[in-house]
């Protein structure tokens, strides 16, 4: 504790004792063993990799070979390890220059001034998973905050996008409007979709966490009946294909078409999001009526707080960022909806309950979180390329990494970190007002 | 079977829940604890029940020091428990959550119902207590699944049998037929304690009373002593606080309730019709034990209980049934009774909880956008002003003593333009020097001409804040009354007495 912030105890209370300034490296040494949010976050992160790691190591045919050596002769051990060394090093080595930039390349193209779209698509590509993803996730995590589970996420994010794409593909104006009255349509319909579930919690005490569950079903039977029926199905289609965008209602390539790179002017959106969610949380009345709710149900009723009109409220915020998320991600990337439009892998809205939870909720954590999701999904695509080693073994460490933040205590131990557990447990309200 | 408690003493943090409590119960005899909310029994029976673990002290079961570790323990030794709060699954048959966790078994692992339910019908038989096995539970009426409770406990053989404020949830006439079967379970033999705040009941049933206090024993009491005896016993006499005063001055009245009615949680009528005028420069303190009405009461007036009938006038407009936000707005004040429930964020920081309730307000906030550098010099003003001792305004309260917490919504209510304060058990919990703190803020408000009203289960303070005391018994005003009136008086009057017969 630095001696200003104790000026103000009086001489009863104040530490017994007031510590010299530390020297840098007792101060290095502190932050390294403090219980800070990013600090736990990144020994959750090694450990995920290393859980990763030993999933290699037992799930790769070559180097449990290696490893079963050793019990004919033990002078292969140092073989062992160094196949079971390759072999991860292989895989992370590849997650790493799929997702983020390949350094060979990079001095390549540094050098020769060639070959930049090439030695940037890693990157582009992340930020245009990231994109939607982070969208979804803060939307997620300002419920959180509040205390209430969005669960429907996805959901919201399938209405989003088909009602975006309605806008988008059967509507004509011009692109400085055009673009905007789509992305409004994709938040109109993620509200529409998430105010059931508020009205429903707020008015009658339904639970949201079920309600918004089984509202992903609705949504999906909701976007196969869109996709295969007359006014959106895409003209001469039979298949479950909707209508595709007009060039005026999509998010263009930041670096233009011609550079092959995906990344589009999303990422602005996604910004304009984390900025707006930031100010909503930290700076606004409205944010600190949603953050007293979520800590303490009673004391923001004692305090004027409307739990209803915070319940209904948080749920059109948190939906209409899914929508909005929904309609990024048909507008920056296939720029039409098919049947299969979030679905199983691709379900952006499950994932950002995670992002979220890494991210604790906040706005800045979701964007290093999502990043990280990204980087790790895409990734993955390309050690399965590369190794072999399937895809899945991402979405293990993206788990063992979320695990081991939800459980700082452990964290801890492992680490032998000090200070409040406060400060470093994830807390989830699940406060239920009333009911 | 002989129970001793020798010596218990139970901490949690720097507060003492029980101080070096001994009392001993004799076999056959039902002894009372008699204390207020908050004075230490519940803690005391989970020492005995083995689910909290005593600091210091020891327990004795006939004369042998008998360590308890766990409930399992305590059931081995023959001590079963009634809580307050039933532990039954509601859905399952009499039977069944009879046997739930000790279950009778046959071969292969089935549960022997046929034995378990002879068995219930035996001891629902022997102790008159007429419970039919195989009834479902959520079919049966409290006061039934109370004594499935109860034969729950004598089914493991229990000798002493606690009862944790066991007529809080039934009428009057189940309560009659509990006092029944407390008086043959003591005839066979059963040792029972019988933990209540309620004096009429106490004297009717035990043999011997402890009073306990601020988790110490106040002192022994036969069911001969008054009930107004009692109650000063309860509420104690130890804290003399003495407050500086200007001269008694009121001037018009401020709030006029009339003839109020508020409901508990449970439908049941709490507030019965209460009247009362507070006027400008006068406290009116509300005294009474704790569970008269006085938490619902004051719920009705902050607007966040709904108000049955009657009117509540501040200034001569109607607030009855305003939502919380419009009685702050209306300039009402609050301090809640319980302060880390109802007034506090426990992990936001002493800034944001000293503009809990006006976070919009001008210079708070603009267009929607809170303004920190108001909200910071805001909280270092009042820091400063109302001494509390805080590391830095940006530590969480959760951090701060229960005294400076409860300085932080003094702070805070007593800052803000206010026309009335209400405050609900402002010192509970609180040491001594907060207590006389927050009596001075109170009464230096009252010394600036406003009217306040001070809901108190502890007669000094009722004494040392009120101009006027009106004592609340089972919803009603039994009585208002100067400060210069006998501790006996008003014991009767808290004990329901009428004016006349206590003599005022």
């Amino acid at each position: 504790m630095s001696d200003a912030a104790t000026s103000k105890a009086p001489p009863e209370e104040a530490p017994t004792e007031n510590p010299p300034r530390p020297a840098l490296y007792r101060s290095l040494w502190a932050r390294y063993t403090s219980t800070s949010p990013i600090i736990v976050a990144l020994y959750a992160l090694t450990l995920g990799l290393v859980f990763g790691a030993i999933i290699i190591i037992v799930t790769t045919p070559a180097v449990l070979d290696a490893w079963r050596e050793i019990f004919r002769h033990w002078d292969a051990l140092p073989h062992a390890l160094n196949v079971s060394f390759n072999n991860v090093g292989a895989a992370y080595r590849a997650i790493f220059t799929g997702s983020v930039i390949d350094p060979q390349g990079f001095w390549h193209s540094l050098t020769t001034g060639q070959n930049w779209p090439n030695t940037l698509t890693p990157l582009s590509e992340t930020l245009t998973y990231a994109t939607p993803l982070l969208i979804v996730s803060v939307g997620v995590g300002i419920a959180f905050q509040t205390g209430l589970f969005n669960i429907g996420a996805n959901g919201q994010a399938v209405i989003g996008g088909v009602a975006g794409t309605v806008v988008g593909s059967m509507v004509r104006l011009p692109t400085f409007i055009h673009l905007p009255m789509a992305l409004v349509g994709g938040i109109l319909g993620g509200m529409l979709c998430a105010a059931v579930p508020g009205l429903l919690k707020a008015y009658t005490g339904a639970h949201e966490v079920i309600v918004t569950l089984m509202f992903n079903y609705v949504t999906y039977a909701f976007l196969l009946y869109a996709v295969l029926s007359t006014p959106f199905q895409q003209p001469g289609q039979q298949n479950d294909i909707g209508r595709t965008l007009y060039p005026s209602a999509i998010l263009a390539p930041l670096f233009g078409t011609k550079s092959g790179l995906r990344v589009s002017y999303g990422v602005v959106v996604a910004g304009a999001v984390v900025l707006f969610a930031w100010w909503l949380l930290d700076r606004s009345s409205l944010g600190f009526d949603f953050r007293v709710t979520g800590a303490n149900p009673s004391a923001a009723r004692a305090s004027g707080i409307s739990a209803k009109s915070v319940i209904v409220i948080v749920f059109l915020i948190s939906g209409g960022l899914a929508g909005l998320a929904g309609f990024v991600q048909v507008a920056s990337t296939t720029h039409y909806i098919d049947g299969g439009f979030l679905i199983g892998n691709a379900g952006i809205g499950f994932t950002a309950i995670t992002v979220a939870l890494l991210g604790r909720n906040r706005p800045v954590g979701i964007l290093w979180a999502s990043l990280l999701f990204a980087a790790l999904s895409v990734g993955g695509r390309n050690m399965q390329a590369a190794t072999g080693i399937p895809l899945d073994l991402a979405t293990v460490i993206q788990s063992a990494v979320v695990l081991f933040v939800a459980t700082p205590i452990l964290v801890k131990e492992i680490f032998h970190l000090r200070g409040t557990s406060q400060a470093s447990t994830l807390k989830i309200s699940t406060n239920v007002w009333g009911s | 079977m002989q129970l001793e408690l020798r010596g218990i003493t139970k901490r949690f943090g720097s507060l003492t829940a029980n101080d070096h409590i001994s009392l001993t119960v004799e076999p056959g005899q039902i002894h009372s604890l008699l204390g207020e909310n908050g004075a230490g029994k519940s803690t005391l029976m989970n020492v005995l029940f083995g689910l909290l673990s005593p600091d210091e002290g020891e327990i004795l079961i006939d004369g042998v020091v008998t360590p308890i570790h766990d409930s399992g323990d305590a059931v081995r030794r023959g001590i079963g428990m009634v809580h307050q709060h039933f532990m039954l699954v509601p859905v399952f048959t009499v039977t069944e959550n009879v046997v739930l966790g000790f279950e009778p078994t046959k071969s292969l692992d089935r549960i022997d119902y046929k034995r378990a339910t002879q068995e219930i019908r035996e001891l629902s038989h022997r102790f008159k207590l007429d419970v039919d096995p195989e009834a479902t539970l959520e079919n049966l009426p409290v006061g039934i699944q109370q004594r499935v409770e109860i034969i729950k406990a004598l089914s493991h053989d229990a000798e002493l049998l606690i009862l944790d404020e066991p007529t809080a949830v039934l009428t009057p006439q189940e309560i009659e037929a509990l006092m029944e079967i407390m008086r043959s379970l003591a005839a066979a033999g059963k040792s029972i304690l019988f933990i209540t705040h309620k004096l009429k009941e106490v004297k009717e049933i035990a043999d011997v009373i402890t009073v306990i206090r601020l988790g110490k024993v106040v002192g022994t009491a036969e069911p001969t002593m008054s009930e107004g005896e009692l109650a000063s016993m309860m509420v104690g006499r130890s804290v003399n606080l003495t407050v500086e005063k200007t001269a008694y001055d009121p001037g018009e009245t401020v709030l006029e309730i009339r003839d109020l009615v508020v409901r508990d949680d449970r439908g049941l009528v709490a507030v019965d019709g209460v009247s009362l005028d507070i006027r400008a420069g006068e406290v009116l303190a509300v005294a009474g034990v704790q569970g008269n009405g006085q938490t619902e009461f004051v719920e009705a007036i902050v607007g966040m209980r709904r108000v049955e009938a009657g009117t509540i006038t501040l200034r001569g407009v109607d607030i009855t049934n305003l939502t919380p936000r419009e009685a702050l707005d209306a300039g009402l004040g609050h301090i809640p009774e319980d302060r880390q429930r109802d007034g506090l964020v426990l992990s936001m920081s002493v800034a944001d909880n000293l503009v809990l309730n006006t976070p919009r307000r001008a210079p708070f906030a603009k267009c929607g956008t809170r303004n920190f550098a108001a909200i910071n010099a805001n909280a270092e003003r009042l820091v400063h002003d109302f001494d509390i001792r805080t590391t830095s305004i940006f530590a969480p309260v959760s951090s701060l003593s229960g005294g400076n917490q409860q300085k932080v919504i003094v702070a805070r209510e007593l800052s803000r333009p206010l026309e009335f304060l209400v405050a609900s058990q402002p010192t509970r919990g609180l040491d001594v020097g907060s207590i006389e703190y927050v009596h001075r803020q109170i009464i230096e408000y009252r010394n600036r001409g406003n009217g306040s009203l001070i809901v108190t289960s502890e007669l000094d303070e009722a004494y040392a804040l009120g101009d006027r005391i009106a004592v609340m018994y089972e919803g009603k005003i039994s009585g208002v009354v100067e400060p210069s009136i006998s501790r006996e008086s008003i014991g009767l009057l808290m004990a329901g007495s009428s004016m006349a017969a206590a003599g005022v």
